[in-house]
């Protein structure tokens, strides 16, 4: 491999935003036949080295060369002429469009959907896509809207592919798909670079490995040689325990009854359908599913933050006795007695406030108190110094907006201030999200002190192996409808993958 | 190997927090700028001389001290209308009806002052303008607020509308009290008795809407900046999603707040006239609901940077109409200035957040870069 030509060199990239360094003098080389995965902690400079790449920004300093051609990149156009094509974390599809009509957006001379629909069968045949050109956008599951993005940047000749975290929305089945995708675009003699947080991917997929840490280039390895403990290490620049603990559950007893829950969205669509289960107190209970099946309605139904067609929700307390929580907001909840902790999905849209610094957004929850006109600003500003202290937060200070605050060290502060009020229960959706190895296992942590303490946890998560480890029982929804719920030890991440693509996972064997 | 590709002439880039002492230069070097610029198409349009003009423009404001008052009574009225709209930016709630909500409250001002002569006395004629403005504009704020809360209709249009609606109200009064008949407006209101007028401290006439509006703005700072309204405002205006998360009714705080904001507005009226022009008329407000839309957001919605903002858009309004009158050019060129000015002024903002980073010339001294 040493003496091909690479399909991009970067050299000496260094890119600024304000006082922050996104990059450092970043050298890379990408192979065509090759499929490298860029790894690194979230604030690295993966995405941002990525984006220079593809047009969506210009490096400060240093140069990139194609095919061993020094090349600018002005535009996400000029880098389609280089045959540059990234598919991004989010997708940049027009829903009432048809996949076809997607793909030939935007490009020059006549359309000829015809002619287009061909071509994209013709691709898709090549790499063993499954995609019908003239199904509409919005009728498509996140994999195959995916599906398009890809088929999209190959129909524009791309032959370096960039995928930036593309496995955080799919499925395990989809999973595998997509890298059986992916290898054959490989021995195609595309290149093509996977961002990614997940090591077991890494090491099923790539053929070498780039790490970068805190803008720097680390190294880079063939896959072949390395394993997960040792590329962790060279990301977090230290050596971690990749385990996750999951001790007994002492003395679980109900605490929250959720019976016959069914809820629409404001459209009418049915989100929960006759749900049912019981959550313990120093218990986790997990949550899996394919993204959008309920998961987020559940917990805010919990939260009292979504109205609920019918089915009842009731809080037990220790001695017994129990309580409706249904028909109930936040604010009563509250002032019923009960501590409910909630940790959204949507961090900076919904658990905290982006422009509002530490101290603001630990007054959320307890602004109210006291009779006084105006509000006490000292004890939030207090618990602020003390989350950042306890959870070791990154912060320049306490008064500094959180949206200025890194993925893993937002989490860290909203995490902190819904575990200070001594909650009974504690919901978290997707809690680790785009947090780095080092980030997430600080909150499986915290999770795990909580369910010690007696806390009810409901998790609801993404990373199927993660949930596997963490949680003590696990219920798995299908398209609003509990699939099963299974006990944590000794399930099957196969297993659970069906039940999540199909109620009950019955016919598990195809 | 062939000619290189050309790098973009510059490039854009995020700067981080500045220190103050940097955006504040970078703001002054603006209305230099903007100085300069003005001089040139003063020069080059009118062929006036441009120190002329900036004398003529400074003259208007503080020329004498007369003028000074009636800045300052300028800068008053604007600023209580700026700081009534506030609140609800803050929120995010797009109130540009304070023009309609001042003005109605001048309406019910107007009304007492009218129609309750004879009826009550003096300090009981004052009380009820007082009561009936101020609930006049929360009344003429709460009904767009109330729709939004209930069905989510844009408050943009909706107070715009209102806007209309209490101009031909007072359209309408101004023929049915006018006064003498048949000229069709209403004239200065009990000129004799003075009754509705308000009390003038000492010999200066404008002293006490001054003394007022500074009341209101450190009330207007400390509300937003330190009451748990003030901070539910903030919540909701930053996410609606989060005020709901943390059990914040929305829907109160959109209505307490624009009940607010429109009290305020309606005290604007109430002052303009009860006491400074003794009379009402359509266009007594004079636009102040919109340009305090700009007042608010150039300062951010702070309400102390609010006072130096609607002094500098006072300032230039009146130095405007000085040079209009001293060099016989037309109001509209005074505006031209104005406008040249505000572009330099909004325009540094974006020098404080962003940086141009030229194409560097290294890059072409280096050459053709090793093969």
């Amino acid at each position: 491999m040493d003496n091909k030509i690479p399909a991009v060199t970067m050299r000496n990239i260094t890119k600024r935003f304000g006082p922050v360094l996104a990059n450092d003098k970043v050298w890379l080389n990408i192979y065509r036949g090759e499929i490298l995965a860029l790894l690194g902690e979230n604030g690295s400079g993966k995405t941002t080295l990525m984006n220079m790449l593809s047009g969506i920004y210009f490096p400060d300093e240093g140069e990139i060369a194609i095919d061993g051609k020094e090349v600018v990149i002005r535009s996400p156009k000029d880098a389609f002429d280089l045959g540059v094509g990234m598919i991004h974390q989010h997708f940049k599809l027009v829903d009432v469009l048809t996949a076809a009509e997607n793909v030939v957006l935007g490009l020059p001379g006549k359309l000829d959907l015809k002619a287009a629909t061909e071509k994209i069968r013709a691709i898709c045949e090549a790499y063993g896509f499954e995609v019908d050109p003239n199904q509409k956008v919005y009728n498509m599951s996140v994999s195959q809207k995916q599906t398009v993005e890809i088929v999209k940047v190959l129909y524009r000749g791309a032959d370096i592919l960039i995928l930036d975290e593309p496995t955080a929305v799919l499925t395990p089945q989809e999973t595998d798909k997509l890298f059986a995708v992916l290898r054959n675009m490989r021995n195609d003699g595309k290149a093509i670079v996977i961002i990614t947080h997940k090591m077991h991917e890494v090491e099923a997929l790539s053929d070498r490995v780039a790490v970068l840490r805190q803008g720097q280039f680390i190294g880079d390895m063939p896959t072949k040689n390395t394993n997960a403990q040792e590329m962790t290490n060279m990301m977090v620049g230290h050596p971690v325990v990749l385990n996750i603990e999951r001790p007994e559950p002492k003395n679980p007893r109900p605490r929250i009854e959720v019976k016959g829950l069914t809820v629409r969205s404001i459209d009418g669509i049915l989100k929960l359908d006759d749900v049912s289960f019981t959550a313990n107190s120093g218990e986790i209970l997990g949550i899996a599913g394919i993204s959008g099946c309920g998961q987020k309605e559940l917990l805010e139904a919990i939260a009292g933050l979504q109205p609920v067609e019918k089915g009842s929700i009731r809080y037990v307390e220790d001695d017994g006795s129990s309580e409706e929580l249904l028909g109930k907001d936040p604010l009563s909840i509250q002032q019923m007695g009960v501590s409910l902790s909630f940790v959204p999905e949507d961090r900076l849209g919904m658990g905290l406030v982006a422009n509002m610094d530490l101290s603001d957004n630990m007054m959320l929850r307890s602004f109210r108190r006291g009779r006084s006109f105006f509000t006490d600003r000292k004890s939030p500003r207090a618990l602020a110094e003390n989350v950042v202290r306890e959870l070791e937060v990154v912060t320049p200070g306490v008064s500094t907006p959180v949206r200025r605050l890194s993925g893993g060290n937002v989490q860290k502060v909203l995490v902190g201030r819904e575990i200070a009020s001594a909650p009974t229960v504690l919901l978290t959706a997707y809690a680790v999200r785009g947090l780095d190895i080092n980030s997430s296992y600080t909150i499986y942590d915290l999770i795990n002190k909580q369910k010690q303490a007696g806390v009810a946890v409901i998790y609801v998560g993404e990373d199927l192996d993660v949930l596997l480890e963490l949680a003590d029982r696990i219920l798995v929804l299908c398209g609003g409808k509990v699939s099963g719920i299974l006990p944590g030890r000794g399930a099957k991440k196969r297993e659970v993958g069906l039940m999540m693509t199909k109620l009950g996972g019955e016919a598990a064997d195809e | 190997m062939n000619k290189k590709q050309q790098e973009p002439l510059f490039h854009i880039a995020k700067r981080g927090a500045l220190p103050w002492t940097k955006t504040w230069a970078i703001r002054g070097g603006a209305v230099l700028l903007a100085l300069i610029a003005c001089a040139l198409i003063t020069t080059f349009v009118t062929g006036e001389n441009p120190l002329q003009v900036y004398a003529s423009i400074w003259n208007g404001s503080f020329g004498t001290s007369r003028k000074v008052w009636v800045l300052l009574q300028n800068v008053a009225m604007l600023l209580c209308v700026s700081l009534a709209v506030t609140p609800a930016f803050r929120m995010r709630f797009w109130n540009i009806g304070g023009e309609g909500q001042a003005l109605i409250g001048g309406l019910a001002a107007a009304a007492c002052m009218i129609l309750l002569p004879g009826k009550l006395p003096n300090w009981a004629i004052i009380l009820c303008m007082t009561l009936s403005s101020v609930l006049a504009g929360a009344i003429w704020a709460g009904i767009p607020a109330f729709f939004k809360a209930k069905w989510n209709t844009n408050e943009t249009l909706f107070t715009l509308m209102m806007n209309y609606v209490a101009t031909q109200l007072v359209a309408y009064y101004c023929v049915v009290w006018e006064s003498p008949k048949g000229s069709g407006n209403i004239g200065i209101i009990n000129p004799n008795t003075q009754l509705g007028w308000f009390p003038q401290i000492g010999s200066y006439k404008y002293l006490l809407n001054i003394l007022i509006v500074a009341a209101v703005c450190l009330a207007m700072y400390v509300y937003l900046n330190y009451s748990k309204h003030g901070y539910e405002i903030s919540v909701v205006g930053e996410s609606e999603r989060t005020a709901r998360y943390v059990g914040i009714k929305v829907d109160r705080v959109i209505i307490r707040t624009m009940l607010l904001s429109g009290a305020v507005c309606g005290l604007a009226g109430l002052l303009l006239v009860g006491s400074t022009n003794h009379t009402l008329t359509p266009t007594i407000v004079d636009g102040r609901g919109f340009t305090a839309v700009m007042v608010s957001w150039l300062a951010k919605f702070n309400p102390v940077w609010m006072i130096l903002t609607s002094f500098l858009l006072v300032f230039l309004q009146r130095g405007a109409g000085e040079i209009a009158t001293n060099f016989g050019l037309n109001q509209s060129f005074g505006d031209i200035l104005t406008g040249v000015i505000l572009f330099f002024i909004i325009g540094s903002e974006f020098f404080i957040n962003y940086r141009i980073i030229f194409r560097r010339k290294a890059v072409k001294e280096e050459g053709k870069p090793h093969v």
